[in-house]
């Protein structure tokens, strides 16, 4: 027989009786911390690499932070709520917290396109100085991830509505959830490091 | 044989459908009124001066977030173990690459 079968609900399982799009993305998550610490390493290195210039102490403005930090943690009460409903096969409730993650998740993308236009307006842009490279390729990583995630959001919110999710609905509601909250914990971890504990 | 395979299959399709437990949306939302506590209280340390102490307070309190997220929003302590072991590998070689990246710029720099 072979290693692979069909559940019931139409994902697929591996000899481990486990999702494999559950193990893919666990997998997946597990090379991201590698790309994340390799990224939030390499900023430690170079925080305090801007000689005269303008320095993280001068330059983030951690009240806006702050706040774009709770509605990205608010964003992964909706999501795990949106989970949730997907389990109980409430298709209404699935997409309403859907919609409110990927909106939450679209403010705190504003936020940051609305920091680092301010950043350049004070003349620290990409290749100022070692510090800014660093700061600019980990917090823009972070946002590229969020956007994807806001896509993924809302081309699932359009296949919910038509009925077309292939496979089981719930498991791929999960699997956006496990990477939104990826995204959230990173986030956690970056305002911290980077914001929070000074120079 | 067949009789065999067949019920290896029936156990194999009968662990798949088992489910983990999941909590209620209640339990989801005391959890993200915890971690908001959390975040206001880091957030506090930029307007109050708590010397040595600020660092790794924010150290414990980010620790505390980052495992209240994985285990319990990802569900990571409800689901099998074998998602824990794939994602704390990645995370192991996350902090090590942490450590020798500091470490060699702290050494040879």
């Amino acid at each position: 027989m072979a290693d692979i079968a069909l559940h019931d609900h139409g994902a697929h399982v591996s000899s481990t009786g486990l999702s494999n799009n559950k193990l893919a993305m666990w997998l997946f998550l597990g090379s991201e911390c590698l790309l994340f610490g390799g990224l939030i390493s390499t900023y430690m290195l170079y925080r305090g690499r801007h000689g005269d210039g303008v320095g993280p102490a001068q330059l983030f403005d951690v009240p806006l932070t702050s706040v774009s930090s709770f509605v990205l943690l608010m964003s992964s009460l909706t999501m795990v709520l949106a989970v949730n409903s997907a389990k109980r096969k409430d298709d209404r409730n699935t997409n309403l917290w859907l919609v409110t993650t990927g909106l939450l998740g679209s403010l705190f993308v504003g936020a940051q396109v609305y920091e680092f236009t301010a950043f350049y307006n004070e003349g620290v842009g990409f290749t100022t100085s070692l510090f800014s490279s660093s700061f600019f390729t980990l917090t823009g990583f972070h946002g590229v991830h969020v956007s994807i995630g806001v896509i993924m959001l809302l081309a699932m919110v359009a296949i919910i509505s038509r009925n077309k999710v292939a496979g089981d609905k719930a498991e791929a509601v999960e699997m956006i959830g496990l990477y939104w909250h990826f995204v959230d914990v990173v986030w956690v971890v970056i305002f911290t490091l980077v914001y929070l504990i000074p120079a | 044989m067949s009789t065999v395979t067949e019920h290896a299959e029936h156990e194999h399709i009968g662990h798949a459908e088992h489910e983990p437990h999941i909590p209620s949306d209640m339990y989801f939302i005391k959890v993200a009124l915890i971690l908001a506590g959390l975040t206001a209280l880091e957030t506090s340390t930029y307007w109050i001066d708590l010397g040595g102490f600020a660092t790794p307070a924010l150290i414990i309190m980010m620790t505390i977030k980052f495992f209240m997220i994985i285990l319990i929003f990802m569900h990571l302590k409800f689901d099998n173990k074998l998602f824990s072991v794939m994602f704390y590998i990645g995370l192991g070689l996350a902090l090590f690459v942490y450590c020798v990246a500091l470490a060699t710029f702290q050494f040879f720099d």
